[in-house]
């Protein structure tokens, strides 16, 4: 069995995610095992990303997938579909 | 300019003057420089456009678009890429985008310069917000993320 730690995770949030959750940085004290499950826990928190389904994330500045554990001091990065140019 | 491509992309806070391309890219060995501009339309899907706002994350953006350029030189015989990319508010006909390449010849300029605007839109850390007539906004690409059913969740 994982063993719960809970964890001081940095997220930042952008474009329509960062609307949504109000704030554009947070700090979260978690339990959370994997992005996947931050990102379930931050629809809790801030119901008007309870819509959103999850895109694409980034943990110190490099992609990363959801099923990554997370560490304690990582940072998070959420990101909503890309649309440059 | 540093001819791996690594450090020639760039955000801008203010309107792009695509004259500096043409000194940057200048080389006596190109008989072809392709330069494209990405410019803020007044329409998308049916709908009047006002203006636009991009929203970048720019560690990422500077180091993903760096290699983008690095991968058009391996891929491409091109001798020089450079591309730039707005951040911040625009407004109507403004460039949004810049990318230019220099070659020898023009096939591998064209090639090239389109290969490094698609990947662009596709892999760096660039929103868009689309602001309309109506008086609404929107994120472009995110209304697919807004899943209507609970059951749509991919990965929660």
């Amino acid at each position: 069995m994982r063993t719960i730690e809970t964890k001081v995770i940095e997220i930042r949030w952008f474009a329509a995610y960062r609307e949504a959750a109000g704030v554009a940085t947070e700090t979260a004290h978690t339990d959370a095992g994997t992005a996947a499950e931050l990102f379930a826990e931050m629809k809790l928190k801030h119901p008007a990303l309870a819509p959103y389904s999850a895109a694409l994330l980034a943990i110190n500045d490099e992609m990363a997938d959801w099923s990554r554990a997370l560490k304690d001091g990582d940072e998070v990065l959420f990101f909503p579909p890309v649309a440059g140019g | 300019m540093n001819n791996s491509g690594l450090h020639n992309f760039w955000l801008a806070d203010s309107a792009i003057d695509s004259t500096v391309f043409r000194e940057q890219l200048g080389d006596q060995t190109c008989g072809a420089c392709v330069i494209f501009e990405g410019w803020v339309r007044n329409h998308n899907e049916g709908r009047a456009v006002l203006r636009l706002a991009y929203e970048a994350h720019a560690p990422m953006a500077l180091k993903e678009g760096g290699i983008i350029l690095q991968e058009a030189m391996q891929k491409f015989a091109i001798s020089k890429a450079a591309a730039v990319h707005r951040q911040g508010e625009l407004a109507l006909t403004e460039a949004a985008v810049v990318v230019g390449v220099a070659s020898s010849h023009r096939d591998a300029a064209f090639q090239a310069c389109r290969y490094i605007i698609d990947e662009i839109k596709h892999r760096l850390p660039i929103w868009k917000k689309e602001h309309y007539a109506d008086g609404t906004a929107e994120w472009v690409n995110c209304r697919q993320c807004a899943a209507p059913h609970a059951h749509g969740e991919k990965h929660a």
